[in-house]
């Protein structure tokens, strides 16, 4: 074996995935997990953990799976990371853990994103639950959304033994994990359910078809409902739109809404009652990780499907992981590339995207190089559909149905990069709608650190009373 | 899960279900709206609020079956449970942000076209218990589709109700009798609020600009989530792009580009239309239309 490079995980064929919604990463083996691991240096300064987020002890975990103690190693990621097949699955752990791993100087390094996968997995698949015993200290929380940062908040404050409520908008729970992430980097019914499943085992509740700010106030939770804290976690859902002509056209859909359709509502299954539009050619405008999601659904339902981004290949903000699957599957990249309008027929259709190529100059506020359009370069696209991914940003929703909490220019909740703690007391909040769309382990995160932020509030609070 | 307390069918394929929905009940205003799902497979439908009673925590909701999921829906049952009742979503009418003593000092006039009288009956009779007189057009296809009209008479000034066919009321389109109001009896109108089918409150629209009458409309767009998520429901007001989800469901009528979304309405026709074949014929469904993808 070489202990250089990573043993080789098992994917579905591109030719065959393109085609499915089965997950594109079939996982390690007990025995390819063991290799794996074996390639651990068990660094004594470990600077892995440095690297993640929510400091998982790397090195323990995988020594653990080493010598074939899977449980073990479950127990010890469980104790920092609440949602770690999620995590092993979707974290961008090429620029986290993994960039700082010392294998990785001479070679590759070790694959610990698809090893934290292995040992969530197996966990699930043999039943095992999270440890919990804690006492209830009688105080009520409430979670306002059940994305990553939520889930991971309430996963704590449980544990920490508050009685916790989530309150979730849509009719299902998980958040991005169910309507923005597909089925095939993401599955659903066995992972994200299973993750939510092991929360409310922990005594966790959650209640759907709650908007905060529309069915009840922040307020209200604190005079009506008896709660003593609120955490915000209510992501950044609003989608942006390019602003140019012939955008409201019939077949210029923004990502969310596609994903969501596809993903929430499961309409690329035939037989959903819910209905998504079927494209010849599909332009996908943007170069995130949403567009990729975006693009290759259209792929699999059946598109030739387009990747538009004004920046160069470098720029990609989308995980090398995501860019290669959707290459791999047949993805066109239309690099250096930005739409100017979107053409439609007589009865308001989609028929074409006109572009402009784009070049780079010097260095942005953001270290990008600038792309500024090649004057004359103006070209049409044949097209039957667009969906617009430039990002999204907070819901103003609760900001505005909320007293006292301060929000900045961007729409973002202003809140202690430590505690959480908003401008408006005994009010946390942290993940997208305080920092604007990021990743899942980010979210993750800060639910977390302000699940400590909380209980610090709240048992000072006592403490004083 | 959400009882269905009660359920009565007010006119073909038009029904109305009274549901069990607590928090939607206790916070819920007129104009505003739920988006349902029968069941846990079924499609996200928003709906509107038809009344409400806030001691008992029930809504009334009224729909018109036009596609798949309102199909099903409307062959649930008293004592059933709905699987999802999310809301109350988007804002509520302006009347009830404005003062009441204004309002009383206006003549205010709402049309209401078909299904879109379930909207218009709360607010009709909010500004009734607070003292504001108003009156009332409904206009339907024909008598058998005229829904609500008892109820809307015992809180509106006066009700006219016209048909296109003339089976009942006066014969003509909501647009005849309001110019007859305005022009042959008199009335002055300071407010007009028309809801009902897109061409109904576009043509509305054009009548109230040219007699001068300010006029709001809601809009019914699709949408999925209903809380400013998707998208679907972007209109086009004043040249400005606005999610009706939560911008709305009212507008400025006469700033709304109602041909982008008779447009936008179209989207999903021909899926609708499939899913529909299929919920209705269920396993008779043979395909060969080879369309629909029906394949047994």
């Amino acid at each position: 074996m070489d202990m250089k490079k990573q043993v080789p995980i098992c994917e579905q064929d591109p030719k065959v995935r393109a085609k499915n919604f089965d997950e594109v990463c079939l996982g390690y083996t007990k025995e390819q997990a063991i290799a794996e691991a074996t390639r651990c240096l068990e660094c004594k300064n470990p600077l892995c953990v440095m690297g993640c987020p929510v400091s998982v002890p790397i090195p323990e975990f995988i020594s653990k799976v080493k010598t074939g103690d899977f449980m073990d190693a479950f127990k010890i990621i469980s104790e920092c990371n609440t949602l770690p097949a999620i995590c092993g699955r979707v974290c961008p752990q090429e620029s986290q853990c993994e960039k700082k791993c010392v294998r990785g100087i001479k070679g590759e390094s070790i694959a610990i994103g698809k090893l934290e996968r292995f040992v969530a997995d197996y966990a699930m698949e043999i039943g095992m639950r999270r440890p919990h015993s804690h006492e209830k200290n009688g105080k009520k929380v409430a979670v306002i959304g059940s994305g990553p940062s939520g889930l991971a908040c309430a996963g704590d404050l449980v544990k920490y033994g508050y009685d916790v409520t989530i309150f979730e908008a849509l009719h299902e729970a998980g958040g991005v994990l169910v309507y923005g992430i597909p089925e095939f980097r993401l599955p659903k019914e066995d992972v994200v359910k299973k993750e939510i499943a092991m929360l409310l085992h922990m005594g966790v509740k959650i209640e759907t078809n709650t908007i905060i700010g529309k069915s009840v106030t922040i307020d209200q939770l604190f005079d009506e409902e008896g709660f003593d804290a609120v955490f915000i976690g209510s992501g950044a859902g609003l989608p942006k739109f390019m602003g140019i002509k012939g955008e409201n056209a019939n077949g210029v859909f923004s990502a969310n809404e596609y994903l969501t359709r596809s993903n929430l509502m499961k309409a690329f299954d035939e037989n959903s009652l819910t209905p998504i539009m079927r494209a010849k050619k599909v332009a996908v405008v943007g170069g995130g990780n949403v567009a990729m999601d975006a693009a290759r659904t259209a792929l699999r339902l059946g598109a030739e499907t387009h990747i538009i981004y004004r920046r160069s290949e470098k720029e990609l903000p989308a995980r090398a992981e995501e860019v290669h699957h959707a290459k791999e599957e047949g993805v066109i990249f239309d690099i250096l590339t930005n739409p100017t309008e979107i053409l439609t027929d007589d009865d308001g259709w989609v028929k074409g995207i006109r572009c402009v190529k784009m070049e780079l100059t010097e260095p942005d506020e953001s270290g990008r190089r600038r792309p500024q359009k090649i004057e004359g370069s103006d070209f049409t696209i044949d097209v039957d559909m667009v969906i617009m991914s430039l990002g999204t940003s907070p819901n103003p929703l609760i900001a505005s149905t909320t007293n006292g909490l301060d929000t900045n220019e961007r729409q973002c909740i202003v809140a202690d990069s430590i505690s959480g703690h908003t401008s408006r007391e005994g009010v946390f909040a942290g993940g997208d709608a305080v920092t604007g769309a990021a990743t899942v382990i980010l979210a993750m995160s800060a639910g977390r650190s302000a699940a400590v932020g909380i209980h610090d509030y709240l048992s000072s609070k006592e403490r004083n009373s | 899960m959400y009882q269905i307390l009660k359920t009565q069918k007010l006119a073909d394929n038009i029904y109305s279900f009274v549901v069990k929905a607590r928090r939607v009940a206790a916070k819920c205003l007129p104009g505003q709206f739920v988006i349902v799902r029968s069941d846990a497979d079924a499609e996200r439908i928003p709906l509107t609020i038809c009344d409400y009673c806030r001691e008992e925590g029930t809504i009334t909701l009224v729909f018109q079956v036009v596609g798949a999921g309102t199909l099903r829906l409307s062959k649930m049952s008293e004592g059933n449970f709905m699987c999802d009742v999310a809301g109350p979503l988007g804002c509520a009418s302006e009347l009830c942000n404005t003062d009441i003593e204004k309002l009383k000092k206006m003549n205010i006039l709402f049309v209401a076209g078909g299904v879109g009288t379930a909207p218009v009956f709360p607010q009709v009779k909010w500004l009734s218990n607070n003292g504001v007189d108003c009156d009332v057009i409904i206009g339907a296809k024909t008598k058998d589709l005229v829904i609500l009209e008892n109820e809307i008479r015992n809180y509106a000034r006066n009700l006219y109700v016209t048909t296109d066919d003339g089976s009942y009321g006066s014969k003509g389109l909501v647009t005849n009798t309001l110019e007859d109001l305005v022009k042959n009896k008199g009335k002055k109108y300071d407010l007009c609020v028309a809801i009902g089918p897109m061409i109904m409150m576009k043509f509305v629209c054009l009548t109230t600009k040219a007699l001068s009458i300010p006029t709001t409309v809601s809009l019914n767009p699709i949408m999925v989530d209903g809380t400013g998520m998707c998208g679907a429901c972007r209109v086009t007001v004043d040249n400005k792009v606005k999610f009706a989800c939560v911008d709305g469901p009212e507008f400025d009528g006469h700033l709304v580009d109602f041909d982008e979304c008779m447009k936008r309405a179209q989207i999903y026709k021909t899926e609708e239309g499939r899913a529909y074949l299929r919920e209705k014929e269920g396993d008779t469904h043979h395909g060969g239309c080879s369309y629909c993808g029906g394949e047994h």
